[in-house]
């Protein structure tokens, strides 16, 4: 294997169900209703959550499908960049507000 | 880098999109309707160069109807009152010399005629004699022609990088012009729809969704007004197929339209209600079959010509299809009109 991440095995997520049938029956169609259809929130609106949401966990499939996703949702690189950036910023903030801990902590601790 | 040179499609590749074994294996069959819409490309000459022209056009091309092929075009419409539109196309079809008489002349048998117009084909001189251009707009207006034009998007980034650097900011001139000759505004009469097409290998987006959008933006940005959008599948054939085949993407695309494939979009394919006329008069199912050079065949065999036109024998006839067939059948379908289910 050249490397942990083939992007031709993003084709092959559903072969996990070849080890867990039912289980993985159940995901795909949890996932289809979610994904597939507009709800409360339009397929459009989910594939940008679900893009932000690619970049933030780093999975190269995800961004891969979720770009073409986007896409075929009739996004456009303007909305797909800016859920990137709250995705990003999403990350920042968590890291930031953590910092009340340490003030919590170093108030704690001086004298 | 030319197609016999791009990677081969696999031997696995041709079975899994064999379009005539899909619609076999499902029980379809999809035999003429009518012949509602005579398509005619007439020149292959265009001022741009597209990426996804599955015509190949540009301003180099030479391919163009002779008078006679047009005047017998005019004829077939006068013999046949069942044809109700005159759809012209190329290249750019504008640029053709006999286009005004064509449009004239089947005005007068009082039949709808639509124009695909490419938006910037009016503010460039003619690539080969050099002339003006500018009276098309008020042509058209006077004409009451139907414009049917090409925007990939509402922005200018997928708009030039699919139609050329600069192509979007003409076209919303264009727009502008159209709009100023009552061109998509309400009451008018004088329709001009525009046509979406996804600037790589992945489908449109639902076409009412993206009508909103553009309306939305359009409007907004640059106070520009239409009728419909017409969504269209970007077809594995000529310009595009090589750019998928030199890219890698060519199996993927298809399997993509072949996994999308829907039956009610195929029982609304275009085939079935036009016959596309080449700039030397042969006929075909669709223009797409016209540039893979698959002329109708009659059952009896013949290739016939708008010269030994045939109402009959052509209602009769079995729809030639191929694997690019795929693309008018994937998810809400594809036609010159937009979705087919």
């Amino acid at each position: 294997m050249s490397s942990y991440y083939e992007s031709t095995d993003l084709a092959k997520f559903g072969s996990i169900g070849e080890h867990g049938k039912a289980l993985a029956d159940e995901f795909f169609k949890y996932y289809g209703m979610v994904t597939g259809a507009d709800g409360a929130l339009t397929k459009r609106e989910k594939a940008l959550i679900a893009l932000a949401v690619s970049h933030s966990e780093k999975c190269p499939y995800c961004i891969d499908a979720y770009t073409t996703a986007c896409l075929e949702a009739g996004a456009n690189p303007a909305q797909m960049m800016e859920a990137v950036h709250v995705a990003a910023v999403m990350k920042a903030g968590v890291t930031l507000v953590h910092s009340v801990q340490m003030k919590n902590q170093l108030d704690k601790l001086v004298l | 880098m030319k197609i016999a040179t791009a990677p081969a499609v696999t031997r696995a590749a041709r079975g899994r999109h064999d379009f005539d074994a899909l619609l076999k294996g499902q029980g379809i069959t999809l035999p003429p309707l009518g012949i509602e819409t005579l398509q005619v490309n007439i020149t292959r000459l265009c001022n741009q160069v597209c990426r996804h022209c599955h015509v190949d056009a540009s301003p180099t091309r030479t391919e163009a109807m002779s008078r006679a092929g047009i005047e017998r075009c005019i004829a077939l419409l006068k013999q046949h009152p069942e044809i109700r539109a005159l759809d012209i196309t190329g290249g750019a079809p504008e640029l053709h010399e006999d286009f005004v008489w064509m449009v004239e002349q089947a005005r007068r048998l009082g039949r709808q005629v639509i124009v695909r117009h490419n938006l910037t084909v009016s503010f460039d001189p003619h690539p080969r004699s050099g002339e003006s251009m500018r009276h098309l707009p008020a042509f058209f207006a006077a004409q009451r022609c139907e414009v049917v034009s090409s925007l990939p998007y509402y922005q200018q980034f997928f708009t030039d990088a699919q139609r050329g650097d600069g192509v979007f900011e003409k076209s919303i001139r264009g727009l502008q012009e159209l709009n100023a000759f009552g061109y998509g505004v309400e009451g008018t009469g004088l329709v001009l729809n525009l046509v979406y097409n996804p600037v790589g290998p992945y489908l449109p987006a639902a076409q009412a969704a993206l009508e909103a959008d553009y309306k939305r933006e359009l409007a907004t940005r640059f106070g520009i007004e239409f009728n419909s959008l017409f969504t269209i599948t970007n077809m594995p054939i000529n310009r595009f197929a090589l750019h998928l085949r030199k890219s890698g993407q060519y199996e993927a695309y298809m399997d993509k339209l072949l996994a999308a494939f829907n039956p009610q979009a195929a029982a609304g394919v275009m085939c079935r209600s036009i016959v596309s006329v080449s700039y030397d008069g042969t006929l075909h199912d669709c223009d797409f079959n016209q540039m893979l050079e698959m002329p109708v065949e009659t059952i009896d065999g013949r290739t016939p010509t708008i010269f030994d036109f045939d109402f009959a024998a052509l209602m009769r006839r079995r729809i030639r299809f191929g694997p690019h067939c795929l693309g008018c059948t994937a998810g809400a379908g594809s036609s010159c009109g937009g979705v087919t289910a």
